[in-house]
C-alpha cells in the first residue's frame, strides 16, 4: 500500500505544473478497474493545444473506479479499432482500452474520433471478424462500446477532455459521468498576514480553472450553487453581522437575500431553483426558514427552543433535512414542508450532523461523531444501516456530486484544512492538498452540461 | 437707584468744578478728557479680568471633562483586558469564575448608558461550522442575559456569532480548542 502511495506522488508531481489542487490519492487504488487510454494520434501541422489524454487520465483515475495503466505498460499504440491487436491487451489483463486520433479542420478548429474497445470480446470475435462484419455488421462491432466523433476550438480541450471521460465512465458503468462540474470553496489565508484573508472561489472539479469570485475581511461561508448552475448562494460577514447573498458567477451580479438581526446562515437553492432553505435566529434562536427568491416571502418552517440549522432539501422537494439538538445531541431530522411533521433520522453514534441526501434519495450522508471523532457517514434511508466512510480528522461539510459517486469534504491534514474525496461505497479516498491557507466549505456544483 | 444717586453727584460735582475752572488749573475739556481715560482704563481692566476668568473656568471644566473621559478610558481599558468568557466543549453556561469580570462590564455599561457593546460568540473547531454558528450565538446570547440580568440596557447590547470562523489560537490543541470557544465583550 505505502509503494501504491509513493507512485501517485510521483504521478502527481508530474501534474503539478497545470493542477492548482493537486490530488494525492490515500487508498482504494488496489479496487480499480485497469483502464488504456493510448495516446490520442495527431494529424495536423504544429501542436494540438493540449494533452487530451492525460486530462482523460486524471477523470478515470479520480473516479476511483479506474486504474488508468500507463504508456510504458501499453503493448501498442493504436489509434483506431481496426489497429487493435486484441490478444496483446488481454495478455495484458487490460480489458478496456480506449483509441482516438486528433485532426486539425480549421485554425484551431479539431476533430476528435476516439472509441472504447472491449479487448476481451474483441479477441473473442477476431476469427471471424471478416464473415461478420460482410453480414451482421452489429455484432461485428459488439467490441466497440462507445465510438464518438466531436469537434472542438483548441483553447475548450479541457471541457472536451472532461466531456470524453464523461462518455467514457457511462459507458462503462452506466452512471452519468461528473467529470464537468465545477467545485465552490472558501479559502482563509493567514489573518495576520493578509487584509482580505476569507476568499470564495470556485474551480473545475479537478481544481483546475480557479476563479475568485469574493476577497474580503470578514469570514466568507456556506456556498451553496443553484440547480442551473449560474448562481451561489453564501453567508459573508463584511458588514460586521452574517448576511445572505446569491451571486451570479457569471456577471457577478449579485443581490442580498436576508439581513435578519442574528444568524443568517447555511442557503440551500431548492431542486427548482425558486426559494432558499435558510437558517434565521431573528426570534431569538435559530430556526429552518424558507424563502421565496422572487417573493422574498418567508415562511417558518421550524417552532423549537433547540437549535435547528444545517437545512438540505430532498431531491423531491417536499422536505427539508436539518440538524437539531432537540434530543439534546444534535441528530438529524426531517421535516415534512407541507405538514411540518418533523421525524428524527439517526440514532447512532454521539451526534450526527450536516446531513444530505443522495442524488437517488436512497441515503444519507452526514457528518457523524463516535468516541470523540467526527468522520463522514453514510446511512441508508431504508434500513437505517450506517457506514463510517472515513479516518480523516475533523471531517465536516461534505457535498455530493451530482452523479452520487463521490464525496467531498472538508478535513484537517498535518494542521491546514484540506478538502478530500471519498467515493460513496469508502473504497477510494483521495485529498487534495492545499496551496496556500484554509481551504472549507466545499460545494459540488450540479451537471453544467 | 444707584445710577440715579452717581447722577445726582455729578450734577453737584460739575457746577463746583466750572467754577473752579474759572478761577485757575486744567480746562474743564481736558478734565472731561482724563475721566474718560481712566474710565477706558478701568473698563478695560475689568474686561480683562472678566476673561481670564472665564477662560480660567472653562480650562477647569475643560480639565475636569478630560479627567472624567479619562476615567472612563481607562476603566473601559481595564475592562477590555477582562473581555473574554471562556467555555466548555458544546456547553455556552457561563462559569461562576466570569460573574465578577462581567459584574465590572455591567456596571460600567450601566453608569455610562451611551456605550455599546458586541458580544461576539467563537467555538472551537470541532463540529460542522453551521453548528457552530448556531453555537457560538448561545454563548454571545448567554453573556447578553447576563448583562441585562444586572441591569444593562437591551439597546446597548448587539450579539455576533462567528462560530469556528475566526479561532483566537489556531491548530487542534487542547489549549488552543479551550482559547478559541469563547464570548467576547468587544466595545
Amino acid at each position: 500500500m505505502k509503494k501504491i502511495v509513493v507512485l501517485m506522488c510521483a504521478w502527481v508531481l508530474s501534474f503539478s505544473a497545470w493542477s492548482q489542487l493537486n490530488i494525492v490519492i490515500t487508498e482504494g487504488v488496489d479496487n480499480a478497474t485497469p483502464i488504456a487510454i493510448v495516446p490520442f494520434k495527431w494529424q495536423g501541422e504544429g501542436f494540438f493545444p493540449g494533452e487530451i489524454t492525460e486530462v482523460i487520465n486524471a477523470d478515470l483515475r479520480r473516479s476511483g473506479k479506474f486504474n488508468p495503466i500507463s504508456m510504458a505498460r501499453m503493448p501498442q499504440f493504436p489509434n483506431k479499432v481496426e489497429e487493435v491487436k486484441y490478444q496483446a491487451w488481454v495478455d495484458k489483463g487490460i480489458n478496456t482500452i480506449v483509441v482516438g486520433s486528433i485532426n486539425e479542420v480549421g485554425a484551431s478548429r479539431y476533430r476528435i474520433d476516439y472509441a472504447v474497445v472491449d479487448t476481451l470480446k474483441g479477441a473473442e470475435l477476431a476469427g471471424d471478424s471478416q464473415i461478420l462484419k460482410d453480414g451482421q455488421l452489429v455484432s461485428a462491432q459488439a467490441h466497440i462500446i462507445a465510438a464518438r466523433s466531436l469537434t472542438i476550438s483548441g483553447d475548450q480541450y479541457r471541457q472536451f477532455a472532461h466531456r470524453i471521460s464523461d462518455v467514457i465512465y457511462e459507458a462503462l458503468t452506466g452512471q452519468k459521468g461528473a467529470f464537468l462540474t465545477r467545485i465552490a470553496y472558501v479559502v482563509v489565508k493567514d489573518r495576520k498576514t493578509h487584509d482580505l484573508p476569507y476568499q470564495l472561489v470556485i474551480a473545475d472539479y479537478d481544481g483546475e480553472n480557479e476563479t475568485r469570485l469574493l476577497s474580503s475581511p470578514e469570514p466568507l461561508m456556506s456556498p451553496s450553487w443553484s440547480p442551473d448552475g449560474n448562481k451561489l448562494a453564501y453567508v459573508s460577514f463584511e458588514n460586521g453581522r452574517s448576511q445572505i447573498f446569491v451571486q451570479d458567477i457569471y456577471t457577478m451580479n449579485r443581490v442580498k437575500i436576508t439581513d435578519f438581526k442574528g444568524i443568517n446562515g447555511a442557503p440551500r437553492f431548492s431542486p427548482d431553483g425558486n426559494k432558499l432553505a435558510m437558517v434565521l435566529s431573528k426570534d431569538g434562536n435559530p430556526e429552518i426558514y424558507v424563502i421565496d427568491i422572487t417573493t422574498r416571502e418567508l415562511s417558518r418552517i421550524t417552532r423549537h427552543r433547540a437549535i435547528d440549522t444545517e437545512p438540505s432539501w430532498t431531491p423531491d422537494g417536499q422536505n427539508l433535512i436539518f440538524s437539531s439538538d432537540r434530543g439534546g445531541k444534535p441528530q438529524i431530522y426531517r421535516v415534512n414542508l407541507a405538514t411540518k411533521r418533523v421525524k428524527r433520522l439517526t440514532f447512532e453514534g454521539e451526534m450526527n450532523l450536516g446531513g444530505t441526501i443522495t442524488p437517488d434519495g436512497s441515503e444519507l450522508v452526514l457528518v457523524n461523531r463516535t468516541n470523540g471523532n467526527y468522520h463522514i457517514a453514510r446511512q441508508n434511508l431504508s434500513d437505517g444501516a450506517m457506514q463510517v466512510l472515513t479516518k480523516t480528522f475533523l471531517d465536516e461539510s461534505p457535498s455530493i456530486a451530482p452523479n452520487g459517486s463521490m464525496i467531498i469534504y472538508s478535513t484537517l491534514h498535518e494542521g491546514t484544512q484540506v478538502l478530500s474525496l471519498v467515493s460513496l461505497d469508502g473504497r477510494f479516498k483521495a485529498r487534495l492538498p492545499a496551496v496556500e491557507g484554509q481551504i472549507k466549505a466545499p460545494s459540488w456544483s450540479p451537471f453544467l452540461m | 437707584m444707584k445710577t440715579s444717586t452717581s447722577l445726582r453727584a455729578l450734577f453737584v460735582a460739575v457746577p463746583v468744578l466750572t467754577m473752579m475752572a474759572c478761577s485757575s488749573g486744567p480746562s474743564e475739556a481736558e478734565l472731561a478728557a482724563e475721566r474718560n481715560r481712566i474710565a477706558a482704563e478701568q473698563a478695560a481692566a475689568q474686561k480683562a479680568a472678566e476673561e481670564a476668568n472665564q477662560a480660567r473656568v472653562k480650562a477647569e471644566a475643560a480639565q475636569r471633562l478630560a479627567q472624567a473621559e479619562e476615567m472612563v478610558k481607562q476603566e473601559r481599558a481595564a475592562l477590555e483586558a477582562e473581555q473574554t468568557v471562556y467555555f466548555d466543549f458544546d456547553r455556552s453556561t457561563i462559569k461562576s469564575d466570569y460573574y465578577s469580570v462581567l459584574d465590572k462590564h455591567a456596571a460600567f455599561l450601566v453608569k455610562n448608558p451611551n456605550q455599546t457593546v458586541t458580544v461576539q460568540g467563537h467555538t472551537d473547531s470541532r463540529g460542522t461550522p453551521e453548528y457552530n454558528i448556531a453555537l457560538g450565538e448561545r454563548r454571545a446570547q448567554a453573556v447578553e442575559t447576563y448583562l441585562l440580568n444586572a441591569g444593562v440596557s437591551a439597546s446597548q447590547i448587539t450579539v455576533v456569532s462567528f462560530g469556528e470562523e475566526k479561532p483566537a489560537v489556531s491548530g487542534t490543541s487542547e489549549y488552543a480548542m479551550a482559547q478559541n470557544r469563547r464570548a467576547v465583550v468587544v466595545y
